[in-house]
């Protein structure tokens, strides 16, 4: 990268943090939302750990990586929204003015939400922590958890990016948020893949990435150090933000050429 | 026709245009509920093998009436979406001007969430008896059923359009779905009300979303409990946030 975009990415990038941090409306329910999720879940699901063949006794060990992914649900609405305000406001069409590049907008936009998902992060492992969840992986891994909690937040924050960049529309972009979701419910966030009964939706489950972001991050809290699902963790979260990010450059030079 | 019944067909008409014109709007409101059906009902289908479930018409109809009164919620927060893209669009403003009786704006929406809902409630119910939902209501118990889940759907939209026509931004929209979500989740989701552990269990019977949900799995299964509970929380909720929605328009109006 050269200088000069990093400082265009760098003049972005705090506009976008700034701007983020200035929105109690976005950091309220991204610190909350997910938090009050897991106390709501931890209490009306912990019957699922009588099922002969539940991982451990405690469903808050198992619920507490659901966290981190709605933490970057959160991401990929901020960012969206963020960059959705910018070309509906028309502060990208001035932006085309100056000798900014699309990827420094990229790049600099998702600041904010990736600071944000980071920031989350940390909190919802303080408060597991805190309301008696135990990593079996101790500093290391909680560590760990928090680097790849993180990069899928950049993940997620790209799909928001390229969904704005291509409708242009916050309100369209809000609606990402459910469609997010329930990405999220058709995969082993609730009850581990063997013990989903219902053949499709094991097989659905079994072929949805996030299923393995999220036993990525579960093997770190209940099973130990297991290098298979950490690389199939990383490797997904590593993977949707290369296509997340191409696909977001590409709508927005379109975009940009058009304007 | 009065000039309130005039504005509120005209605005439900355009909000309903609007949001079936547009695919990125309609598509969320219609898949959002549809896969939360699949997935509850798929993926924690082993759930009625805990000790203790017991729901004689099936885990599919269990997760039914939840992801039908789901979506009549949601089809009310998104039309406080809509609520909060014509302020920040400037068509709310000429809306205000021209409307010979602005307290038909609040019908008109109030309307235009129902149409959603009736979008959404279809798709919905045709999934749920394509993936074998058993239905051991009668027509009068389903009727019953219909009748709750609009109830439920004003008493979203009367909050959406009340904080929308307050805040009149977008970025106010996770005040309006965040508070749904977690009424809803805050009842018995998952397994009955007798299998929810912790501190759940003591906060669920107080949720009028437990009523609403008992209610409704009652109507399917053709065993009615807690109807009157639910019909009179629905309707008090629909007066107290009508109320809301009033005084919002009202704010609206002294802002200019």
């Amino acid at each position: 990268m050269s200088t000069s975009v990093a400082t265009q990415v760098g003049f972005i990038a705090r506009r976008s943090v700034r701007r983020t941090f200035r929105q109690p409306a976005v950091l309220v329910p991204t610190i909350a939302f997910p938090l009050f999720l897991l106390a709501v879940n931890a209490s009306g699901l912990d019957s699922a750990t009588n099922l002969p063949g539940f991982p451990g006794d405690s469903y808050l060990d198992f619920a507490i990586v659901v966290t981190f992914m709605q933490g970057a649900l959160f991401a990929a609405t901020t960012a969206g929204t963020e960059l959705a305000t910018d070309i509906e406001s028309g502060f990208l069409d001035r932006l085309q003015l100056t000798p900014l590049r699309a990827v420094a907008i990229l790049v600099g936009q998702l600041a904010g939400a990736v600071t944000v998902a980071l920031g989350g992060a940390a909190v919802y492992l303080a408060v597991g922590l805190i309301a008696g969840v135990t990593i079996v992986t101790g500093v290391g891994g909680a560590l760990v958890l928090l680097g790849l909690a993180t990069l899928i937040g950049v993940a997620f924050g790209s799909i928001g990016a390229f969904f704005a960049a291509r409708t242009g529309s916050s309100q369209a972009v809000q609606g990402l948020f459910p469609l997010l979701f329930v990405t999220f419910f058709l995969s082993s966030i609730n009850l581990p893949r063997e013990l989903i009964e219902i053949d499709w939706f094991r097989t659905v489950a079994g072929a949805n990435p996030v299923s393995y972001l999220v036993e990525g991050m579960r093997s770190l809290v209940i099973t130990g150090w297991d290098a298979a699902a950490l690389l199939r963790g990383f490797g997904v979260a590593v993977a949707v933000s290369i296509v997340g990010f191409a696909a977001a450059a590409s709508s927005l030079r379109t975009r940009m050429a058009r304007t | 026709m009065t000039a309130f019944g005039q504005v509120a067909v005209a605005v439900a008409r355009r909000n309903l245009l609007v949001t079936f014109k547009n695919p990125a709007l309609i598509l969320p409101a219609a898949i959002f509920p549809l896969v939360f059906l699949l997935a509850f009902a798929g993926g924690l289908s082993n759930l009625a093998n805990v000790p203790g479930f017991s729901f004689p018409s099936g885990y599919t109809s269990f997760q039914f009436v939840f992801v039908f009164l789901q979506s009549a919620a949601f089809g009310g927060v998104f039309t406080g979406f809509a609520v909060a893209a014509d302020y920040e669009s400037g068509f709310a403003r000429r809306l205000m001007l021209a409307a010979p009786n602005r307290t038909g704006l609040i019908m008109g929406y109030v309307l235009a969430g129902v149409g959603r809902f009736a979008f959404t409630a279809s798709i919905v119910t045709i999934a749920g008896l394509a993936a074998g939902m058993q239905v051991d209501g009668g027509v009068v118990e389903l009727g019953g059923l219909l009748v709750l889940a609009v109830l439920v759907n004003v008493v979203a939209t009367l909050f959406g359009v009340g904080l929308c026509m307050r805040t009149q931004s977008m970025q106010s929209v996770p005040f309006l779905q965040i508070p749904v979500f977690l009424i809803l989740f805050l009842a018995p989701v998952y397994v009955p009300l007798d299998l929810l552990d912790g501190w759940i269990k003591a906060v669920a019977p107080y949720n009028p979303a437990t009523a609403f949900l008992e209610t409704g799995r009652g109507f399917i299964s053709g065993e009615p409990d807690h109807v009157l509970v639910a019909f009179a929380a629905a309707g008090a909720m629909v007066a107290l946030l009508g109320f809301y929605a009033l005084r919002g328009l009202r704010k609206a109006e002294a802002g200019g």
